[in-house]
């Protein structure tokens, strides 16, 4: 279970080396971190504040400031269904509705099993193929309601 | 190594035969496919028709008479996968891969055109072969998008191989950086990225200012949804936007840029990261740049997701390893910016608009576009369009040229009822406004604005109070609660809005809403919460008897926000085929056997709206 591993310092070690202990690559650090495990350990948290030499106060600000971040373990998938404005227009919100339902989670929410984490994006530029839902990076375009059970089905 | 420093450019002069001997060693009249990569093909599943090409291509042994490239966006998304056949241009739409094989056979090999494979006009019914004979490119002036459709972006050779990095050597050719400047004020080019600032003069303010170092940054941080050009460019041509870039910097007296792209763009970070690289193996980035004395380096750094960040002030908090809170700009970034020093930041369209201006002059520039607002300008056309897709077109054009003459109307014979232009902080233009020229200052008086060039068609199934309380909830949701009439007003002005979708609106919501918008645009500490009430005082100004309709009659005339809808079966239309009883998720709809009306339980319904979109004959009402 990946979401549940220690973190282990030789990794977060290696990602600032990567950007050699700069403090202004806060951001890209947090993101390298998370892609790691998946969201951000406490544990890895602290160890980047000490690294950078930058307050734990500051780390954890930015950690909960963005919406990339998770200070959560996330499940195996992550769902992301888009609400922009172009997905909005062609029912977007119907096919959240949907997902949340079949999940019976809330958006921003893992389920039990550690099967699938929920979240929404604000747009993710194919506006085009609206209504979005986005899988472990895989893009359905031109969702609707009905096509929200096999979807998910998918991805066990 | 050695292979490196070979690569390495060291003049204006070795550039120039770099490009003359590419050049030569092409011969145009080859075939070659291109497959658009762009993310809106690439999600159609345009990979597996590239790789196709390539296999079949070398299966039947043509590895040496054509070729197969990938390229960027090439604005057309809703037919993806696209193809283009060069050189004569044959253009295919939604291609699969089973259809490889018999467009390499028939159309490769022997010249013949697939004719299922052609776009159709809608409006005329005929099947349309060259690309540039399609009405959706044929009223476009793709200056900036134009290469994307020709270059493969990993490639630098392709991009100086279609004139790319001129513009740079004419630069080092004798320019001074005052001469960039004033070129650049010279051709009137305004901020692409909302603001519509101009440039030139931003440059000055920042060449001007005292420090001990200048940045430049490159914005993509591409936050309005709905909006997708820059996210195109950097992935499609990233390399022109290096080229502004490092113009810009050179002007201004800068030696190290960022580039701040959105986390969620991830095939622009990793095209942008390839240019990077081979500009600095080409010397065209790094010491000494074409041997011109001049050094500048870029950086990449990628977004939290946090929309506030797209603001200037913001973004370079961020760029610090900071939360991206913006501050007051009593003094300009221009003047102290990121780390305190002077920085100089434009957004992706506009650096890649720089090559062109200083390529063929400011005079050249300043006679496209329209009074005030010279160049052209790439929209996202998206929402309730015939033809979704990015468009590059003349400022000054009409709304309705847009609309109809590119975007091919409004589908299903539907109704056009406004278009949302310049993202969370524009507003929604009515059809009465449709001859209104689309340029910064005309866009302002109606109440929107050109933000970064979202344009969402709505039709008559768009609610206009369902659309501000979008953009009202999504502001909310993005304000960073550094101030308080942003923190506070946008969060009251949402609960208004949600009582009033929800059937609980009362007398006296309008006019709180209108008095707290007025205090959002005098008291905000920045530009998200001082336009944020734009999609509502828009609203009110254009569809006021919507929001009237919801207050009073407690009805919602669109059929779009669910505590006001109730959905029921027209039983003399119902032929009971059953198509809604298989999409309804919870089972409210019964069956009753072959040419009788269906049932629907009006307790188990939850509105989903399912059944309506399937029902082909009307006959699931929505009131």
């Amino acid at each position: 279970m990946k979401a549940e591993a220690k973190p282990d310092k030789q990794k977060v070690k290696s990602i600032l080396a990567r950007y050699d202990d700069d403090a202004g690559m806060l951001v890209p650090i947090l993101q390298d971190v998370q892609a790691e495990y998946n969201y951000l350990p406490k544990e890895a948290l602290v160890q980047v504040g000490k690294g950078l030499d930058v307050p734990f106060s500051q780390v954890y600000s930015v950690a909960s400031f963005f919406k990339t971040f998770s200070l959560k373990p996330r499940g195996r998938h992550l769902i992301n269904v888009c609400l922009g404005t172009a997905c909005h227009v062609r029912g977007a919100a119907r096919v959240l509705d949907e997902v949340e339902r079949r999940l019976g989670i809330k958006s921003g929410e893992t389920t039990e099993d550690l099967r699938y984490t929920l979240e929404t994006v604000n747009c993710v530029g194919a506006c085009a193929l609206g209504p979005i839902v986005v899988v472990d990076g895989n893009y359905s375009g031109q969702m609707t309601g009905s096509k929200v059970k096999p979807l998910l089905e998918s991805y066990k | 190594m050695a292979k490196e420093t070979s690569k390495r450019l060291n003049s204006v002069a070795a550039l120039e035969a770099l490009r003359k001997a590419m050049v030569a060693s092409r011969d145009t009249a080859r075939p070659c496919i291109t497959v658009c990569g762009g993310t809106g093909c690439h999600s159609f599943g345009s990979e597996g028709v590239s790789e196709a090409f390539k296999a079949e291509i070398k299966k039947n042994k043509l590895d040496a008479k054509v070729e197969v490239k990938v390229t960027g966006c090439h604005g057309f998304c809703e037919k993806g996968p696209l193809v283009v056949i060069k050189p004569k241009d044959i253009f295919y739409q939604k291609v699969k891969e089973a259809d490889v094989p018999e467009i390499v056979a028939e159309t490769v090999a022997n010249g013949n055109i697939i004719d299922r494979l052609l776009y159709t006009d809608p409006n005329t019914g005929k099947k349309v072969t060259h690309e540039s004979d399609v009405p959706f490119y044929q009223k476009q002036k793709r200056l900036v998008f134009g290469n994307n459709g020709l270059i493969d972006p990993t490639r630098i050779d392709d991009y100086i191989a279609v004139g790319g990095y001129a513009a740079l050597g004419k630069v080092f050719s004798g320019m001074t950086p005052e001469g960039v400047i004033s070129e650049v004020k010279k051709a009137g080019l305004r901020g692409r990225g909302g603001g519509g600032f101009p440039t030139g003069d931003k440059w000055q303010s920042c060449r001007d200012a005292e420090g001990e170092k200048r940045y430049v940054i490159c914005n993509c941080d591409e936050g309005d949804p709905g909006a997708f050009m820059d996210r195109s460019l950097m992935e499609g041509n990233p390399h022109s936007v290096l080229e502004g870039m490092i113009i810009g910097a050179y002007a201004i007296g800068s030696h190290e840029g960022y580039i701040y792209v959105r986390n969620e763009y991830p095939l622009a970070v990793k095209n942008a990261e390839t240019a990077i690289k081979q500009a600095e193996e080409h010397g065209l980035l790094g010491k000494n740049i074409l041997g011109s004395g001049f050094d500048f380096s870029v950086k990449i750094s990628r977004g939290g997701g946090a929309f506030v960040c797209g603001e200037s002030t913001a973004l370079m908090a961020s760029l610090e390893g900071k939360v991206g809170e913006p501050r007051a700009k009593y003094v300009h970034t221009s003047e102290r910016g990121l780390w305190e020093q002077p920085t100089n930041l434009n957004n992706v369209e506009t650096w890649a608009n720089v090559p062109l201006i200083i390529g063929n002059g400011a005079d050249w520039y300043a006679g496209i576009g329209s009074d005030g607002s010279n160049g052209t300008k790439i929209f996202s056309l998206v929402g309730k369009i015939n033809n979704t897709g990015l468009i590059e077109v003349p400022m000054g054009i009409t709304l309705r040229e847009i609309i109809y003459g590119i975007g091919g109307g409004i589908p299903g014979g539907k109704k056009f009822k406004a278009v949302q232009t310049g993202g969370p902080s524009g507003g929604c233009i009515p059809e009465s406004l449709l001859d209104l020229p689309v340029d910064f200052d005309q866009l302002d008086k109606a109440g929107s604005m050109m933000g970064s060039g979202g344009m969402i068609i709505m039709d008559e199934d768009s609610c206009m109070v369902d659309i501000a309380r979008y953009f009202i909830n999504f502001l909310e949701g993005e304000s960073c609660g550094k101030c308080l009439p942003c923190r506070e007003g946008l969060k009251r002005m949402s609960q208004i809005l949600a009582d009033i979708t929800e059937g609980n609106g009362k007398d006296g919501d309008i006019e709180l809403l209108e008095r707290l918008s007025a205090t959002l645009v005098d008291c905000s500490l920045c530009a998200l919460g001082s336009t944020a009430p734009n999609p509502v005082l828009t609203t009110l100004r254009y569809f006021r008897d919507e929001y009237e309709a919801h207050i009073k009659d407690k009805k919602c005339p669109a059929g779009v926000c669910k505590a006001l809808v109730a959905y029921s079966i027209d039983e003399e239309k119902c032929p009971g085929c059953g198509l809604c009883v298989k999409a309804c998720p919870v089972e409210a709809i019964t069956d009753m056997g072959k040419k009788k009306p269906v049932i629907l339980d009006k307790e188990k319904c939850i509105k989903c709206g399912a059944c309506y979109d399937v029902c082909k004959l009307g006959a699931v009402i929505r009131k």
